[in-house]
């Protein structure tokens, strides 16, 4: 009773009109999630004629044969998913190390440009890391790694020789620079989101640097940083360009990382101006939503991660 | 004693490898810069490099005017298109998305949209922007590119409209002003330097896209202005320069390379010393 009362006694005051800002507002904020899910509805309509075709056997056949129309994904999708985790097992030590040294307090001087730079490396476009990559990273690559490894351990299959110029591993090198800065960039977030007084009773047990670190910070910002690891993974898995300048486009799962593969994004740069008729387009625009479906079920499993982790810090 | 020796040895010696891989991590960025410096400069250095259009094997005088034409033209049109919304949809999470589960979405979709593999916005635009017209064109070449632009907008102005304090907005609320007006002018102009930004970083990143250009923009020999038409861009003529095996075409490459990265990290460092100005005024309001 006495809410009513109170409430008349607000209305008594002239009633603020409606929030149409707020409205209009809030509707234009609707364009990001409308944007992605019209890209998978699109992609999905373009790509009926393949499902049709092939079913969930386009997933697991290893054909890819214009002329015939048979059509498979399992050479590409092995060529993403490796060249990927290839790049995370090089970039997590280093990218976890530049988080570890730039969320470390105190004095900022060198960690500003450190970090400077870091932020830098994302800002390259990827066509130029596929310059680079190709007249530079590949030739060095294959003198000073690829060889002497495949001529040391070329006993272990997937290391095992002659290397070329482009190949798997050429491909997964230049992914772990570009994934680098997000790596570092979110990991220290998470790092710098762990409560001061968590270090501060570690140092004040007796605990060194390393310890604190090691033992305290990185198992309470873990969920974080395994978040950042997996964002990482989705930038990997969605990367064309560069990749696709050094892989060296050869259609078949290879029997080492030293030899040509193709990955999801890099069959569809080169082919899909070129294909003609209903079939082949429609197969690599179903490539493309087997990257764009796993792409953003990485992506949204990595940003809750992060986000529980930031959020169990703020309290 | 000596166990407490060794547990400080080991961790200095933890730390010392933790800053050398950090070091190691900065290689590639001096690396890349410092070959794309050596080898695009000798195309830059002429100044038909910016007034020519591209020019086959072995004839002298090669440019990339039509290239940095259409990049402009298409991230120009991009960015008509979605810096407005995105700063609208920003302006909407920064002052009404506390709590709410639809400000949580669009977040979310944004953050997603980031990460999304720019190939795949190449193929929806083809759907949406090319087949029915039968031709590829500057056009859908901006569509792409506006996807992949409107998230970094969106995000950044959040979090630009979010440093301002509530005073401000109180001021403008006791003063009668309605929602609107506290929101487009008084809370949007000061955190202008912060929206800025996000815009000019979105340009940064949409210049150097090649992926979602290659069948929507498709590229184009010659000078064009006209965005129903193909248009060349600098991205798309390092990618074609750089696989072909001849030298000139080559140094071509590496020249226009130079111009985008001299673009890219110029927005870049430019926008992060506005945004420090940006952080640091917003403490004194």
């Amino acid at each position: 009773m006495a809410t009513a009362a109170g409430t008349t006694a607000l209305r008594a005051t002239p009633a603020r009109p409606p929030d149409r800002f707020r409205t209009i507002v809030a509707v234009v904020a609707g364009s990001a999630p409308l944007a992605l899910v019209l890209i998978v509805l699109v992609l999905v309509q373009q790509a009926v004629p393949a499902v049709k075709q092939f079913g969930a056997g386009f997933l697991v056949g290893r054909d890819w044969n214009p002329v015939t129309l048979s059509f498979g994904a399992l050479p590409a999708i092995f060529g993403t998913v490796s060249t990927s985790f290839i790049a995370l097992a090089i970039a997590v030590p280093v990218g976890v190390a530049v988080a570890i040294a730039l969320a470390e307090q105190g004095q900022q001087g060198i960690r500003a440009v450190i970090g400077t730079g870091v932020e830098l490396l994302a800002a390259i476009p990827s066509v130029v890391y596929g310059v680079w990559a190709l007249y530079v990273l590949a030739p060095w690559s294959l003198q000073h790694l690829e060889k002497p490894i495949s001529e040391h351990v070329g006993f272990i299959a997937f290391l095992s020789g002659p290397p070329g110029q482009t190949s798997l591993f050429t491909a997964s090198l230049v992914l772990a620079v570009m994934i680098l800065p997000t790596l570092s960039a979110v990991s220290r977030d998470v790092i710098r989101a762990v409560p001061r007084g968590l270090r501060e009773n570690a140092v004040a047990l007796g605990a060194t640097w390393w310890e604190t670190v090691w033992k305290v910070v990185l198992p309470s910002a873990r969920s974080g940083i395994f978040g950042a690891v997996i964002l990482a993974l989705g930038r990997a898995l969605g990367e064309t360009i560069a990749v696709t300048m050094v892989i060296g486009n050869r259609y078949e799962i290879p029997h080492s990382v030293f030899f040509p593969a193709y990955t999801l994004a890099s069959v569809i740069a080169n082919e899909f101006t070129e294909a003609t008729g209903t079939l082949y387009p429609a197969a690599l625009v179903e490539l493309g939503l087997v990257l764009i479906l796993v792409t953003v079920t990485v992506n949204i499993v990595a940003l809750l991660l992060v986000r529980s982790t930031a959020a169990r810090a703020a309290i | 004693m000596s166990r407490n020796r060794f547990r400080g040895v080991a961790s200095g010696g933890w730390g010392v490898t933790v800053y050398l891989l950090t070091l190691l991590a900065l290689v590639p960025l001096g690396l890349v810069l410092a070959f794309t410096i050596s080898k695009g400069l000798p195309s830059v250095s002429h100044l038909e490099f910016f007034t020519n259009v591209e020019r086959p094997v072995g004839v002298p005088g090669a440019g990339v005017a039509h290239a940095i034409a259409g990049t402009l033209i298409m991230v120009g049109i991009a960015s008509l298109a979605s810096v407005p919304v995105g700063i609208l949809a920003g302006i909407f999470l920064a002052e009404y998305g506390t709590g709410s589960r639809w400000a949580d979405t669009s977040r979310l979709a944004c953050d997603v949209l980031v990460g999304t593999p720019s190939i795949a916005v190449g193929l929806f635009a083809y759907a949406l922007l090319v087949a029915p017209f039968h031709h590829f064109s500057g056009l859908a070449g901006a569509g792409a590119l506006a996807v992949l632009m409107l998230p970094i907008v969106v995000r950044t102005t959040e979090s630009a409209v979010r440093l301002i304090p509530g005073g401000l907005r109180e001021t403008g609320l006791a003063l009668g002003l309605p929602r609107w007006r506290v929101s487009l002018q008084l809370v949007l102009p000061a955190a202008a330097p912060g929206v800025i930004t996000g815009a000019l970083l979105s340009v940064a990143r949409a210049s150097g896209e090649t992926a979602p250009l290659l069948f929507t923009g498709f590229g184009n020999p010659f000078l064009s202005f006209d965005p129903t038409q193909p248009l060349a861009a600098l991205p798309l003529t390092v990618y074609k320069f750089a696989l072909t095996p001849y030298p000139s075409l080559q140094a071509q490459a590496w020249g226009a390379a130079l111009v985008l990265v001299v673009m890219v990290l110029v927005i870049n460092l430019a926008s992060r010393y506005v945004l420090r100005r940006q952080i640091r005024l917003a403490g004194q309001l």
